[in-house]
């Protein structure tokens, strides 16, 4: 039976959101798979297509074809060098969900990107091309998305068209990433692997015929029905005041997006940093009073009681654990300024609503990208990775990152060029000041070890720094 | 039984009020710039929820090109009566005494004296510190790579190369003196998020968006209006009763309509959804030259 518009309509209404993100260079087909998925779900309209034939056979790189990559190298600048130089969004929709494509560029310098990217992804399609398997960027991608919390993970083993098709160089590939994920600290919570051809259209959204032996998903179909549910913590109610309504003597409100958790009418709220106690007395918003709202709702809630509170204060459900407390900050940070480090320099770190004075007091180890191996670092440049301290001119109120992507998570801004230097995401909080890194320095003449076993002993020295991040100065 | 899932709009509508909020908290003088089309309609109706029950604390401001349609103005003034927003007109005094118009000067001239220069001198004069603007991420390819909260030197203009890093939902609001941000809480809608929110929220808009019979001309493969005598009598007398409507709207001599039976909301996202046309090809400034829409914007134009 032929629906209505009407019907339709209110059917399409009720799409669900995903965010995803994309990681590969241009040379893993990247740019090729989003013109793909762009072209093959009809998001491109004729006039975008005669401006890609045209472009194509200008300056494009697929021999006199349809180049897809133009379609996402949008600045002048990049046209010029043939790069993809910062993150640009790409839309598009299903009958099942809408999509938001974070596309960002695979070159090392451009982790910073990387980064911005994906801090808001669901979901990561990693590439690879079937000819190189698993590279230094495949590794360095995983470990990036993981920093990221971000759950889901596609391998897109691209370029099958290129290996005939094989069976054996997915199944090498598939295994050889599950095995080296396997040896990593780090943990991806779910992972799929698909075999794919975007030039071709193999198993990105038409099912591969070339393929037969794979029964798996194909990506639009994994993007579609991937469960997002549970990727937003509906567990523990934090409401970051944002904006304190007062239209009148008899209305006070206070607004702000539901980082996490739900909340109902009737609740017992505590004010952070105050402790103060009340209840949730209504609800508002522009369409009516709510019974309950949940993340990530933009909402304006009422109290029963007049307790202090104001923009960057936390309400927090009172019968469940508050969010840690402290002026010691331990943080993995991504520094994203031109200009190093200075960690004499005060800075303003902002964290949900709130601003405080900042300073960076210790630097544990730097985190090398490729490898995932602590380095003693003095300093940080621009897009280097490290385990922080940063101690806060007043005490904030946050929850792990890997618990709560909306409080565990910062930036810090330079007070003099007002520039995003750094952003951070939350290990823990205490109010014990920061550890001191911990350097052993180790003598081998001292210990009576021949000098014969140096090389040995400096191996095992770095394992342990990698593992336990303990820095182990060895000397002969 | 409990629903803890949004659906795409409700989302986006959180985050743009997020976003809106974010903006009247950590500035001291905001203001949303209305170009009385479809996307601003949305993104006032959002600034209107975000400060529910309260008065929204900041001003619209229209630029006026003296070239809109004459049912853009009585549509905006209507609007902003009805709903209490206090609003400011703008508009280059000087350029218009001189007669600067599209028929006159070309589409370029036209834009950058009546539009870009005009939005300038506006926010200077005013001295805002924030401006909203309606732009989303999916109109054009140098828009796909601007931030929601994008930094403005005190010149005005926009570094594609040197934006600052973005992430989560945590902005970065602090400015110099004399910088300035642009804030675009529509980044992350489409086309059909638009009209199926306004759908869905019953959001006025202007009529010209639905099709009904109205004079038009045919120039260069587009159909442009007859809204004032100031069109050159030799176009005038080219005019074609036809059953139109408009995409977008703005200058009446630089935006062309299509031809289209679509004079409801549902019809019009039916038509958008089989339609083989970008929005943007209604628009002539796009088309000046190569990368156009970069270089206007490097320049200060929205």
């Amino acid at each position: 039976m032929k629906q209505t518009i009407e019907e339709f309509l209110a059917q399409d209404e009720q799409k669900e959101l995903l965010r995803l993100l994309t990681a590969g260079s241009v040379d893993d087909g990247k740019s090729t798979l989003i013109g793909r998925l762009l072209y093959d779900s009809k998001r491109l309209y004729d006039d975008q297509l005669q401006a890609l034939e045209r472009d194509s056979r200008r300056v494009g790189n697929a021999g006199g074809g349809i180049d897809y990559a133009l379609l996402c190298d949008g600045l002048k600048a990049e046209r010029e060098q043939g790069i993809t130089i910062d993150v640009a969004y790409r839309y598009f929709a299903t009958s099942r969900r809408k999509f938001i494509i974070a596309d960002t560029p695979g070159h090392e310098q451009y982790t910073r990107n990387m980064i911005t990217g994906g801090s808001t992804a669901n979901l990561a399609i990693i590439l690879v091309d079937a000819r190189h398997g698993i590279l230094t960027q495949t590794r360095r991608h995983s470990y990036l998305v993981s920093l990221l919390g971000i759950k889901h993970i596609i391998l897109a083993v691209n370029k099958m068209d290129a290996v005939g098709y094989s069976q054996e160089v997915f199944e090498n590939i598939a295994t050889s990433y599950r095995s080296w994920l396997a040896t990593q600290q780090f943990t991806i919570a779910d992972l799929q692997v698909i075999p794919i051809s975007a030039l071709c259209g193999d198993n990105v959204v038409e099912r591969s015929e070339s393929m037969s032996w794979y029964s798996g998903p194909t990506l639009l179909d994994y993007l579609e029905t991937v469960p997002t549910q549970s990727d937003y913590n509906l567990d523990s109610f934090r409401f970051a005041v944002q904006y304190v309504q007062r239209p009148n003597q008899n209305f006070r409100g206070f607004s702000g997006k539901i980082s996490s958790g739900i909340i109902r009418v009737g609740d017992s709220v505590t004010a952070l940093p105050s402790g103060k106690q009340s209840t949730v007395k209504s609800i508002v918003t522009y369409d009516g009073d709510l019974e309950y709202a949940f993340a990530p709702q933009s909402v304006t809630i009422t109290l029963s009681d007049e307790i202090d509170l104001s923009r960057g204060d936390m309400l927090v459900l009172s019968a469940q654990p508050r969010p840690q407390i402290g002026h010691n900050l331990t943080a993995m940070m991504v520094w994203m300024d031109e200009q190093p480090l200075d960690s004499s320099k005060h800075f303003y770190l902002k964290h949900t609503t709130n601003s405080v004075r900042a300073k960076v007091s210790e630097i544990y180890y730097r985190v090398d990208i490729n490898t995932a191996e602590h380095i003693p670092a003095n300093t940080l440049s621009l897009n280097e990775i490290a385990k922080v301290c940063i101690t806060t001119a007043e005490p904030i109120f946050c929850d792990p990152y890997t618990e709560n992507r909306q409080t565990g998570a910062f930036i810090v801004i330079d007070p003099i060029t007002n520039f995003t230097s750094s952003v951070g995401m939350v290990i823990e909080l205490s109010d014990n000041g920061c550890l001191k890194k911990e350097v052993v320095n180790i003598s081998l003449k001292q210990l009576g070890i021949d000098v014969s076993h140096s090389k040995v002993i400096a191996l095992l020295c770095k394992e342990l720094e990698r593992r336990c991040g303990i820095t182990i100065n060895c000397t002969e | 039984m409990e629903n803890y899932s949004l659906s795409h709009l409700r989302a986006l509508e959180a985050e743009a009020i997020h976003i809106i909020r974010e903006v009247a908290a950590e500035f001291s003088n905001p203001v949303m710039l209305y170009s009385i089309g479809k996307d601003s309609s949305v993104m006032v109706r959002l600034a209107e929820k975000a400060f529910y029950p309260g008065k929204v604390p900041f001003p619209l401001m229209h630029i006026d090109s003296k070239w809109k349609f004459r049912e853009m103005i009585e549509f905006r003034d209507t609007y902003a009566r009805n709903h209490g927003w206090d609003l400011i007109v703008e508009y280059n005094r000087e350029a218009y005494e001189a007669g600067v118009g599209p028929f006159t000067h070309g589409s370029r001239v036209h834009t950058d004296l009546m539009k870009t220069q005009a939005l300038l001198a506006a926010l200077k004069k005013h001295g805002f510190d924030a401006a909203f603007g309606g732009a989303r991420r999916d109109e054009e390819k140098s828009r796909a790579k601007e931030r929601i909260f994008s930094f403005r030197n005190a010149f005005q203009q926009w570094d594609p190369k040197n934006q600052r890093p973005e992430l989560w939902d945590i902005y970065n609001t602090r400015i110099g003196a004399g910088e300035s941000i642009r804030v675009f809480p529509l980044s992350n809608w489409t086309e059909t998020d638009i009209w199926q929110y306004i759908r869905l929220e019953k959001i006025p808009i202007v009529p010209l968006y639905y099709a009904a019979e109205r004079a038009v001309v045919e120039i260069n493969g587009n159909l442009i209006m007859v809204d004032d005598e100031r069109m050159p009598l030799e176009l005038r007398n080219k005019a074609q009763l036809r059953r139109v409507r408009f995409r977008t709207l703005g200058c009446y001599p630089l935006t062309g309509a299509i031809e289209s039976d679509a004079d409801t909301i549902e019809k019009i996202v039916e038509e958008m959804m089989v339609t083989t046309r970008s929005e943007r090809t209604t628009r002539v400034i796009d088309f000046d030259q190569e990368g156009s829409m970069e270089q206007k914007k490097r320049e200060g134009y929205f």
